[in-house]
């Protein structure tokens, strides 16, 4: 129908009006125009405000939707969350409005003959099914595999695990958490022997100092970062960014401290060197509560298939520790990480001084890193040195950037190692988990498969011969994509994909099934705090949509283990979550009772006796401490938290003669990771509607490159062509381009290199080398 | 038949007196932020004159520290 000039008139100043908040957004994270709001509310609507966490990022703010006649017609923050108290981001307001996108997938579809054929879902199941069962005949238990996401739900993520660890009895399953946190998870596994911030956000509003490494969080975590710019105006609390790109957090901090990529290893060394050389460590602490450890060096990248890596740690002595760290005196670190010698002892004072307390926040600038799980070791040594840690205010802090990659990949255990609780080289936790899901011990297999880099180098292969992909876009998000796309449409696996929006991924599928969003199916999410956030479904998905963990069910059933999922359609997410929680029974990772999760905001665990537990490893609050002292990291088993002496080591690949620029990629404030969600959000859509190159102005001078001007990103693996931004949204240092990866229509990842930390598997999106061409 | 988008910046404490006296103007749309100093503004005027009227005009307003274009669309009447 087409619109009145009036109509169009309004639009456009509908439009013109979004676009300014929008604006207003970046720069000020977390501000709220309640009245716009309340505008889009219809003058009589009854409206019955249903409450649930965020579907975005791993903030995990409060909402509360505005339901009308079954449709959802408004959001706002929810002030009862503890997270965001009201608040919430420019993607956060306009969420709802992706579910009403013209391409929506409403009904399944199957590839017959090269097209797409509208197929009734039950049919589409059956399809999916007998494809997996004749693998499994042909080929083997493990030449089928699941990949899923950060952003399933709890439910639907134990479920996977069940489905093929406990029912097939593969291992193949693992999840695009893996691509985002793997190296927090690793990282604090090998310090403190147990995953996850042992803080929470309250620490916020305690601490005097908070230090960003590697994290523009105006930009990824808006609403946290807007907590932090009111105790800086409240209090006085100073933000440091520690960064590589000049960005709107850098611009709102106190200082903006940039270093060379990579360096960050050198740089936390030089802090911990003079830590102890101005005795500030916290020596009662040191002695009482930490260990000394030293693990292999120069492990490699593991850029070729097959790479395996195995870490011996051995232990060291505090003497040991300080004589490796001579080699990292700021003088010395200055001369490679182009940090000045005054700012690596300014940071140092910042940590070391017994008067001040400072939260360490990181993302993915510290995770997606060849050595992910030693960086997250140095600034845990740091904390550890100084014994600023599980105090409020006083910790390191990794934030995720999924909604529930806490809660369902890394607590649920959606990777290939893991199981519910623990991991699946444990004879007792795989003893467990048969016993909970009612399997035969020996059904699950005690050796890890395929990491996420390594399940698609597989496909690519021909040794995984099916693939079933839910929530997540690997062909936009993987690195190297330019090889697992044509990986992905080779004949050899049958690839299925379970989504709400055609994508990329679900370009190369042979059966797509139509995927509930997440308030049209009831839920939980994890958030970055341990806090557990239930909802309820809010409601009716369109067409033949459904919940991602059913779909597993009916499969299974299909399959022919009904037996191992008796549970009703109608309250399936209750039944589930009620058999999980048996997982995780104890003071150390007790989760609430549903009927809290229904009245309360999320709750964090350890639960205990009806408490959140918010500072973990601390007898102040902590119930399952029980050294007698007061500190405890119980996650290990003597009771002690590890600093490691990690080196140094250069990336994979540097710029050079032939492609002198280091490439970083990223996020932008408006979109959310691939963009399937946000680049269907017309105010969104608009404000950032491509993606672009960020240079430094210097750079695009040398280049003769004006701003907007198309160029081509070249890599030894491909190239992406994109309009060069100079002086707009971030300022890279020079010899460094940046560009977000939001934009399938302009695959950067196509030029990524598909290397990983050896301990974590998580590739490295930050740094490869590449050159810059005319279009 | 110009539409534009601006963040209108307060002189400190005058957020209130800003936002009525945009209204006052006319052809302007303001929504002010709860929670921060600045009001999203949007312009539609019938022709470019007198959208650099308006402009000239807002810009005298001692309530005034900040404009900043946003956006700029030019709608045809038909």
């Amino acid at each position: 129908m087409k619109k009145s000039p009036i109509d169009r008139r309004n639009f456009i100043k509908k439009m013109a009006m979004l676009s300014a908040m929008t604006a207003a957004a970046s720069m000020f994270p977390g501000i709220v125009f309640a009245s716009e709001q309340e505008k889009g509310i219809p003058k009589d609507a009854n409206l019955d405000w249903k409450k649930g966490p965020c579907r975005f990022c791993g903030v995990g703010c409060g909402i509360l939707v505005g339901v009308e006649n079954g449709k959802p017609v408004a959001v706002k923050g929810d002030p009862n969350s503890k997270v965001n108290k009201g608040l919430l981001c420019v993607k956060g307001y306009h969420q709802t409005m992706c579910i009403q996108s013209k391409d929506r997938l409403e009904h399944a579809l199957v590839k017959k003959n090269g097209r797409y054929v509208k197929t009734p879902l039950n049919e589409a199941l059956d399809i999916v099914a007998n494809k997996m069962k004749e693998t499994i005949a042909a080929h083997g238990k493990d030449s089928v595999a699941m990949y899923t996401s950060g952003q399933s739900t709890i439910p639907e993520g134990y479920i996977a695990s069940k489905f093929m660890k406990g029912a097939i009895g593969t291992n193949n399953l693992d999840c695009n958490a893996r691509l985002c946190m793997a190296s927090a998870v690793t990282g604090f596994m090998t310090s403190f022997g147990a995953d996850e911030p042992m803080g929470c956000y309250e620490d916020i509003d305690h601490a005097d100092y908070f230090v960003t490494w590697g994290n523009n969080m105006a930009e990824m975590h808006p609403v946290l970062f807007s907590r932090m710019l009111e105790q800086k105006t409240k209090r006085g609390a100073k933000i440091i960014d520690f960064a590589t790109r000049t960005t709107r957090s850098s611009t709102a901090s106190d200082r903006s401290i940039l270093f060379e990529p990579q360096t960050d290893l050198a740089v936390a060394n030089a802090i911990c060197y003079e830590i102890i050389k101005n005795g500030w460590v916290n020596k009662s602490f040191v002695e009482k509560h930490c260990t000394f450890s030293k693990g292999l060096t120069n492990m490699g990248y593991g850029l070729e298939d097959h790479y395996e890596f195995t870490d011996k740690p051995e232990q060291i002595d505090f003497e040991a520790y300080k004589e490796f760290l001579k080699d990292y005196s700021p003088e010395k670190v200055s001369k490679y990480s182009k940090v000045s010698v005054k700012d690596i002892k300014y940071l140092a004072w910042i940590y070391g001084n017994p008067n001040t307390k400072v939260v360490s926040y990181w993302c993915m600038g510290m995770n997606q890193h060849t050595r992910g799980t030693w960086i997250n070791n140095l600034v845990y040594n740091i904390h550890l040195l100084t014994g600023k840690i599980s105090q409020p205010g006083n910790g390191p802090f990794s934030l995720t950037g999924q909604p529930s990659a806490c809660g369902t990949a890394r607590e649920v255990g959606t990777f290939t190692h893991k199981l519910p609780k623990g991991v699946v080289t444990s004879e007792e936790n795989r003893r467990l988990a048969a016993k909970i899901w009612k399997v035969p011990y020996e059904r699950i297999p005690s050796k890890p498969t395929y990491h996420a880099t390594e399940m698609f180098r597989a496909v690519d292969r021909g040794d995984i011969k099916f693939i079933w992909t839910q929530a997540t876009n690997p062909l936009v998000s993987l690195p190297k994509t330019g090889r697992y796309r044509p990986g992905m449409q080779k004949d050899s696996c049958f690839v299925v994909v379970s989504d709400v929006f055609p994508t990329p991924t679900s370009d190369v599928a042979d059966v797509i099934l139509p995927a509930s969003w997440h308030i049209e199916k009831g839920g939980l999410y994890g958030n970055s705090e341990r806090r557990t956030q239930y909802w309820e479904k809010m409601v009716e998905g369109p067409g033949e949509t459904m919940a991602d963990a059913w779909m597993f069910i009916e499969v299974a059933k299909r399959m022919g283990y009904g037996d191992l999922f008796p549970y009703s359609k109608e309250n399936h997410v209750e039944e589930i979550y009620n058999e999980y929680i048996q997982f995780h029974e104890g003071n150390k990772h007790g989760m609430a009772p549903l009927e809290v999760l229904k009245k309360e905001s999320g709750v964090i665990w350890p639960y205990v006796d009806g408490k959140s537990t918010q500072w973990r490893y601390n007898a102040k609050y902590d119930p399952a401490c029980s050294n007698g002292e007061d500190f405890h990291f119980y996650g290990n088993p003597d009771g002690k938290a590890v600093i490691w002496q990690r080196p140094f080591e250069d990336a994979p690949e540097k710029p050079d003669e032939e492609y002198p620029f280091w490439l970083n990629t990223g996020r932008v404030i408006e979109h959310w990771h691939t963009g399937s969600m946000t680049r269907r959000i017309p105010v969104l859509h608009q404000a950032m509607p491509h993606a672009y190159a960020e240079f430094h102005p210097e750079d695009a001078k040398a280049l003769g490159i004006r701003n907007g001007e198309n160029i081509k990103i070249v890599s030894r693996r491909g190239s992406c062509t994109l309009p060069a931004s100079i002086n707009e949204r971030g300022l890279p240092t020079r010899g460094q381009v940046f560009v977000p990866f939001f934009d399938e229509n302009m695959l950067i990842n196509d030029v990524t290199l598909d290397a990983f930390c050896p301990i974590s598997k998580e590739p490295d999106y930050k740094k490869c080398a590449v050159k810059v061409v005319k279009a | 038949m110009p539409i534009k988008s601006y963040l209108a910046h307060p002189v400190p404490g005058k957020k209130k007196e800003l936002m009525e006296a945009l209204i006052r103007l006319g052809q302007c749309e303001v929504v002010p932020a709860e929670n921060q100093d600045v009001l999203a503004l949007v312009t539609d005027t019938p022709d470019e004159q007198s959208e650099e009227l308006l402009r000239e005009k807002i810009e005298a307003l001692d309530s005034l520290k900040l404009l900043s274009l946003v956006s700029g669309f030019n709608v045809s009447q038909n």
